[in-house]
């Protein structure tokens, strides 16, 4: 198979901690594997750092399909057990089109138009700390 | 008109890393034809959806893609086809929220809203291949039903 251009980058997703919110950034095309892989992440990374908030910005992503979307969904379900709040921020207008026409709704995750918007609403001031990722929250190890 | 070289393809379906070739190559294909970036990720959408079936219920198969001319209106003609257990009925595998599986149950009939015609050949032992036409503009005829 000769295709013109790079491999999509579908490998591991780094878990970003800004203060108390966890930010994710998927890029390009995930393969199922690397999706599962990420919820379980995101799940350890809440427990771990306490966080209150998720942010995933899906800006780099092209398309989310009913795999993906049911993976967000319980990335989103999962975190609420664990008292934190999922934002998905960022979605390209042609992907909210097509997956209101898939028929994928996706109730409990609320958007955000960028990524600074999500930041506020689950972290309460700290979007303003994002050029400081080492911020810890007190007691956290 | 020009066949766009690059567009005819058969790809495997049988890792989830496959579904990924699957989807760049919908994408590529696309674009060449002069889709619109709604039409592409439309289109790139669906065939997620039914190359995941190919591999999930399917056991594995392939996807053919062709070029298609209709008057002077470019297609992309994607074809997913297994030798799996086939789909034993067909109008409960559509409506949405049916899923065999652990799933939503949204492929198939997602896929279907998603492109301008589309066709299930499926028998029971005998594999299944869904078959989906979209157009670089609007679709010349009305949709197709199954
Ligand atoms: N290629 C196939 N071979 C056999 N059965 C299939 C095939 N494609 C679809 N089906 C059947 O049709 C059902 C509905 O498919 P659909 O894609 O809508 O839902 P799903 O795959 O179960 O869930 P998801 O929302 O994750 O796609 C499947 O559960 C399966 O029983
Ligand atoms: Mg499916």
């Amino acid at each position: 198979m000769t295709h013109g251009f790079p491999p999509p980058a579908t490998g591991h997703v780094p878990v970003l901690r800004l203060g108390d919110v966890l930010l994710v950034t998927l890029q390009g095309d995930l393969h199922d594997s690397a999706a599962e892989q990420l919820q379980q992440d995101i799940g350890e990374a809440i427990t771990r750092n306490r966080a209150a908030g998720v942010v995933i910005d899906l800006t780099g992503v092209e398309i989310v399909d009913s795999f993906l979307g049911r993976v967000l969904a319980e990335i989103a379900a999962k975190a609420r057990l664990l008292a934190a709040e999922t934002v998905v921020a960022g979605m390209r207008p042609a992907v909210a089109i097509t997956m209101v026409e898939l028929g994928l709704y996706l109730p409990g995750l609320r958007t955000a138009l960028s990524t600074e918007d999500a930041m506020r609403l689950v972290g309460g001031g700290y979007a303003d700390t994002v050029a400081r990722p080492g911020g810890r929250r007190p007691g956290s190890p | 008109m020009e066949t766009a070289a690059g567009v005819e393809a058969c790809l495997p379906i049988r890792s989830d890393m496959d579904l990924v070739w699957v989807r760049q190559h919908v994408r590529q294909a696309a674009a060449q034809l002069g889709f619109g970036l709604v039409d592409q990720t439309k289109l790139v959408t669906a065939a997620s959806e039914l190359a995941r079936n190919t591999l999930v219920h399917g056991g594995g198969g392939r996807m053919e893609a062709a070029h298609v001319v209709r008057g002077r209106v470019n297609g992309l003609r994607l074809a997913f086809a297994d030798d799996g257990p086939g789909i034993p009925d067909l109008d409960r595998a559509l409506t949405d929220g049916y899923t065999s599986g652990d799933g939503l149950g949204m492929g198939l009939g997602g896929a279907r809203r998603l492109v301008h015609e589309f066709a299930i050949d499926s028998a029971p032992g005998a594999g299944t291949t869904v078959t989906v036409t979209s157009w670089a503009v609007r679709p010349p005829h009305p949709r197709e039903v199954v």
